[in-house]
């Protein structure tokens, strides 16, 4: 060994592009100040920021799975809205079953169910994701036109076995006592459940950039998006490393379903196909494949909704329409594109 | 002659052309052979389907694009029609002017849309286009002092097309020939015409390019085609077609809502009757279109049969409930994606080969 070794020559990024790549983080505040200044009351400008946040947290916790899937197989999965509904239906059954734990005025109890809740509907929708993969995806990879064909008649066919399996009619459920109500801020009455949801998500979504940025899997996961060839001819099966993330997804879309089933306290079995909407908007926003972009999308089309909602209901919908056009318009492959080395 | 209607583009099976002369015999004649309201609705149902999935047809088949929009200009052309009817009166002049409106609408929405989202990817232009006729639904259904929200609107169409003005008073063939009877022949020969005419795009060299730019785009480009230009115009075209199937839906109904244009449930009806039908050839969409309304207007009453007889056993009764057998179609159509990408029409040409 020669003190002469090829040592890797790390590239600096100038400071101007960095700024330039990182610009898409002030969106959120800038679109939180402006909403400041649309509504000009700042209780009901607070009420609204944390409605809109918990609303973008539950979002990103259903779109994350979404995005990694697509950034790493280059699979787009229509029936990813299935996943949120039998989550849902999962966790609502779990919740009714443990009907004494949430009407208890014990905080710890509360959490507790609607932990085991959560779990169950993680367990039920990442199994139903790894059959999912085997049965419904894997025969079509690489080619779009036939996944888009195939999930949809997925979450068909699962839309039809929620009908099947809980009947045709919504479910409703209140909420674990502990999460009733609201906190009285100032002038401002923030509900409780909407801070849960904006802890969890952010608790998540740090979770979630730590594992891809600290572990292994993490690391792999990184390097399939950018070159899946590649960490295939080092020896690692990105099938299987493939199979972990849509599981992983999958799950996420439960949780997520729990979270949102909850948030709004019924639930129907196409609640999938109209969550996917938005979902769809977020990661599109994002950029396909970006958890960061994600995190932001979800962020601003919530904050919008609500603004709107609040400003002017008829064109709450459209106005994430007209979110995302503007972004493409900035950025056609969305804020932050991932440059597929190819 | 026949060879040059069809633009060259004949069935090539003998089963096949005579499974289409059956569907094209019976929709002619269908109010003398099937005599009865309901099956004069399902017949104009058809005619007006097998326009509405052929053009579909010429999205996904022949450009190889998935759309979920369709139904948005399905309901752009039905609304066009059933507001100018509604606004102006139940004249001529105002069923062509409704139409016509409807069909530029539906071009401009769809050239926007192409546009701004085909150059990047066939799955960009999924999501989108299925956020777009989402958001689309919501505001027709909001703008209830135009559109009637989800009561949709009701109208009256020029009085040579109802029931109660009469042709000829004696009956012909047992058949009162009344107004309902020219509607539905208006219906016929106009799904007829448009057949004709998309059957006419996808056999021009037009329509050759689009299969060159779907196969593989990339050469298609280094041939010196511009991929986003065809693509486009596939786009504008397939939905001032469908926009003109919702004016002969708006027409034949003197009805248009939310839940009979735009919902999604319909466009998902579109996408499995192309692809059970079979994609790339605008014959699959004919008996697509005809097997699944023949289904949806009658299995269920075959389901419903079934399910009573299995009543005794729990699970499989509600399998094959009448209300579920949009499950077995989504299974259908699964596996007709993996085992028969082309679909009946494939099937039937493979079969001769």
């Amino acid at each position: 060994m020669s003190d002469t070794a090829i040592k890797p020559r790390m590239e600096k990024v100038p400071f101007k592009e960095q700024f330039f790549q990182k610009l898409p983080v002030l969106l959120v505040p800038l679109l939180a100040l402006a909403g400041l200044v649309a509504i000009g009351n700042p209780a009901s400008w607070l009420t609204l920021t944390v409605a809109g946040l918990a609303m973008g947290m539950m979002i990103f916790i259903m779109a994350s799975g979404l995005t990694v899937v697509f950034g790493l197989m280059d699979v787009i999965n229509f029936g990813h809205g299935a996943f949120v509904a039998v989550g849902a239906f999962v966790g609502f059954t779990v919740l009714a079953w443990l009907a004494g734990w949430t009407a208890s005025p014990s905080v710890m109890l509360n959490l507790g169910a609607v932990l085991v809740a959560i779990l169950a509907a993680m367990l039920v929708t990442g199994l139903l994701g790894y059959a999912f993969e085997r049965v419904i995806v894997m025969p079509v990879y690489g080619q779009h036109l036939k996944q888009i064909l195939v999930t949809m008649g997925g979450l068909i066919v699962a839309q039809q076995m929620i009908y099947v399996v809980w009947g045709p009619d919504e479910l409703h459920l209140s909420r674990p006592e502990a999460f009733q109500g609201s906190i009285v801020f100032g002038e401002a009455a923030i509900e409780k459940y909407r801070l849960v949801a904006v802890g969890i998500g952010l608790a998540l979504f740090l979770a979630m950039g730590h594992i891809l940025k600290n572990t292994k899997v993490g690391l792999l996961v990184r390097a399939g998006v950018e070159n899946g060839e590649m960490v295939e001819s080092l020896g690692y099966r990105i099938r299987r490393l493939f199979l972990i993330v849509f599981m992983t997804g999958s799950a996420l879309a439960g949780f997520g379903g729990v979270m949102w089933g909850l948030y709004q306290e019924t639930i129907t079995a196409h609640m999938g196909s109209e969550i996917m909407v938005l979902v769809f908007i977020v990661v599109i926003i994002g950029g396909l494949g970006s958890v960061e972009g994600c995190f932001i999308g979800a962020m601003l089309v919530g904050l919008l909704a609500n603004y709107t909602a609040f400003l002017a209901p008829k064109v709450a919908l459209i106005s994430t329409i007209a979110l995302m056009v503007v972004i493409l318009m900035w950025r056609p492959q969305g804020l932050y594109p991932v440059v597929k080395a190819k | 002659m026949l060879t040059k209607l069809l633009s060259g583009d004949t069935p090539r099976s003998g089963l096949l052309t005579l499974l289409l002369l059956i569907v094209l015999i019976s929709l002619a004649f269908a109010p003398f052979l099937f005599p009865g309201t309901k099956s004069l609705e399902t017949a104009a149902r058809i005619c007006i389907f097998i326009v509405l999935v052929a053009s579909y047809d010429l999205l996904l088949g022949y450009s190889g694009i998935v759309s979920f929009a369709h139904t948005m200009f399905f309901g752009i052309g039905a609304y066009g029609t059933a507001l100018a009817l509604s606004t102006t009166g139940p004249s001529y002049w105002s069923l062509i002017w409704g139409t016509a409106t409807g069909a530029v609408v539906a071009a401009v929405f769809a050239l926007a849309i192409g546009l701004f989202s085909l150059r990047v990817k066939a799955i960009f232009f999924a999501m989108v286009t299925l956020a777009v006729a989402s958001a689309f639904a919501v505001l027709v259904s909001q703008m209830s002092w135009l559109t009637g929200g989800e009561d949709g609107l009701n109208y009256r169409i020029p009085r040579e097309l109802t029931p109660a003005f009469k042709l000829v008073d004696e009956k012909i063939l047992g058949v009162r020939i009344n107004g309902k009877l020219l509607a539905y022949y208006l219906v016929f020969f106009a799904s007829a015409a448009l057949f004709l005419l998309m059957l006419r795009i996808v056999n021009s060299p037009f329509g050759r390019t689009l299969k060159a730019v779907r196969d593989n785009a990339f050469r298609a480009e280094a041939i010196g085609y511009r991929v986003v230009w065809y693509r486009t115009t596939a786009t504008v075209l397939s939905a001032i077609m469908a926009a003109l199937a919702g004016s002969l839906l708006a027409v034949w109904l003197r009805y248009t809502g939310p839940a009979t244009t735009l919902s999604m449930e319909i466009m998902i009806d579109i996408l499995l009757m192309v692809v059970i039908g079979g994609m790339g050839t605008l014959y699959g969409a004919v008996l697509g279109a005809t097997l699944f309304i023949l289904a949806q207007t009658y299995l269920q009453n075959l389901m419903g049969v079934a399910a009573e007889v299995t009543s005794a056993v729990p699970v499989v009764s509600t399998l094959v409930a009448p209300e579920r057998w949009l499950l077995w179609l989504g299974v259908l159509f699964i596996l007709s994606v993996y085992f028969f990408p082309s679909g009946i029409v494939g099937r039937l040409r493979a079969g001769r080969a």
